[in-house]
């Protein structure tokens, strides 16, 4: 499984913010998306999963099941946690679990412990601190097995505890291959992360 | 299919759980049928004329006041988008809320109608036909709303703007709803006819509705 991303060109209200953007991330492979605030992180994200059409360039998925798309492989955790205050976590998380693809409760119950949430699962997710909330919405990533994660600044309001329990989980969804695209500022550490400079890349191309 | 269903039981356990929006809509449909008499005075055959058509009025604007609710919170906290990415396509992810929006209100004001029937003194034979149309026809007001509702998720003040988008597009379902009911209690039209226009209006936007609204949350999440 290849994704591949050529010559992405996107603008956000007249305003190139992706200018003639290239890269690929293989199975097996994270690549960490990297830049000062406002060098288009996101917005490669959110393009990748499918959110903004670009005005040009291309993205492929090779390799991946023919009857899918890419939007259908892929996770996609934003800025916000996609939680509803009234259910439980665990409401939370096998709703997206259901939703998003074929959820057991064993894959649930799988996802709970990843995050270490099992004290928090009956609590309603509006009780919980911004942390709490965070594990709970990359709990999602756990309860449904999908190749492509893409994560945009999963790590914030996480402590240091939980980024290592994040960072354990990437690990391991990349060695089963599977592929990563995230963008952060907090070093994930892991062992085989490849990084793009989106700010200076944009410049070179300019 | 199951995707579907769970968006879908969701959306009406948070009804549940949230309460409020079904309740104040209930509540202003109370309130707006109850001021009628109120202010016309008590000419009993003059309030059982108009009995139709204020309770269909009044049941569009209280489900009115509910129709930003379809997606609005999901927008907020960003579940919309987690859904775009689903593999259940964002045209029956729409649907799905449009129906839960339908079971959650338009069946619960349907059935208020007739209580407040008393209220306007409406003639005995048409109640079973008040109840059938506003059944009928309901369906057509969450689904077109829905539409209105997704154009309007980020706009500012965006409820007047609803209003103004979506209640035009009520017209058909007002017309034929009224003539249903003037049927059964002696009036001109026929009663089938305007009957099967309403099912006809509320299957259209059954289909049209979902569609119009996941393009425009497409739109909007750009």
């Amino acid at each position: 499984m290849l994704l591949a991303i050529e010559n992405l060109v996107v603008e956000r209200g007249a305003r190139r913010v992706v200018d003639g953007l290239s890269f690929t991330v293989a199975a097996g492979e994270a690549l960490v998306l990297v830049g000062p605030n406002g060098a288009g992180k996101t917005t490669v994200i959110r393009t990748v999963a499918g959110l903004i059409r670009p005005v040009s360039g291309s993205i492929t998925l090779t390799g991946g099941d023919p009857e899918r798309d890419l939007a259908a492989e892929a996770h996609y955790v934003g800025h916000l946690n996609a939680l509803k205050p009234s259910l439980t976590v665990e409401e939370n998380l096998r709703f997206w679990a259901d939703y998003l693809g074929p959820g057991s409760p064993a894959s649930v119950d799988e996802a709970l412990a990843a995050f270490a949430l099992e004290p928090l699962a009956m609590i309603p997710a509006g009780y919980l601190s911004a942390g709490q909330k965070r594990r709970a919405c990359l709990a999602r990533l756990v309860a449904t097995p999908r190749p492509i994660w893409l994560l945009d600044e999963p790590t914030v309001s996480l402590d240091a505890a939980s980024v290592a329990l994040l960072a354990g989980r990437i690990a391991a969804h990349v060695a089963a291959g599977g592929l990563v695209l995230a963008a952060t500022h907090i070093p994930l550490g892991l062992a085989s992360e490849r990084r793009l400079e989106l700010g200076i890349a944009r410049e070179a191309a300019a | 299919m199951s995707a579907f269903l769970t968006l879908l039981k969701r959306d009406l356990l948070l009804q549940v759980r949230e309460g409020g929006a079904v309740g104040t809509a209930l509540g202003f449909y109370l309130v707006v049928v109850a001021l009628m008499p109120l202010g016309l005075g008590p000419d009993l055959n003059l309030l059982s004329r108009i009995a139709p058509g204020v309770l269909w009025i009044a049941l569009l604007l209280a489900a009115l006041l509910s129709l930003p609710r379809i997606f609005e919170a999901d927008d907020e906290d960003g579940s919309l988008e987690v859904m775009a990415t689903g593999d259940l396509p964002l045209e029956l992810a729409t649907a799905a809320k449009a129906l839960a929006h339908w079971i959650s209100t338009g069946i619960p004001l349907a059935l208020l109608a007739p209580v407040l029937g008393i209220l306007l003194n409406l003639d005995l034979a048409a109640y079973p036909v008040l109840v059938a149309t506003m059944l009928a026809g309901t369906p057509a007001i969450s689904f077109l709303g829905a539409v209105g509702a997704a154009l309007t998720l980020r706009a500012r003040r965006g409820g007047l703007l609803l209003a103004l988008l979506v209640l035009p597009l009520y017209i058909p379902t007002l017309i034929f709803g009224i003539a249903a009911i003037s049927a059964a209690t002696g009036g001109p039209s026929g009663f089938t006819a305007s009957f099967l226009i309403l099912v006809a209006i509320s299957l259209f936007s059954l289909v049209i509705g979902p569609l119009a609204a996941a393009a425009a949350i497409r739109f909007q999440t750009q």
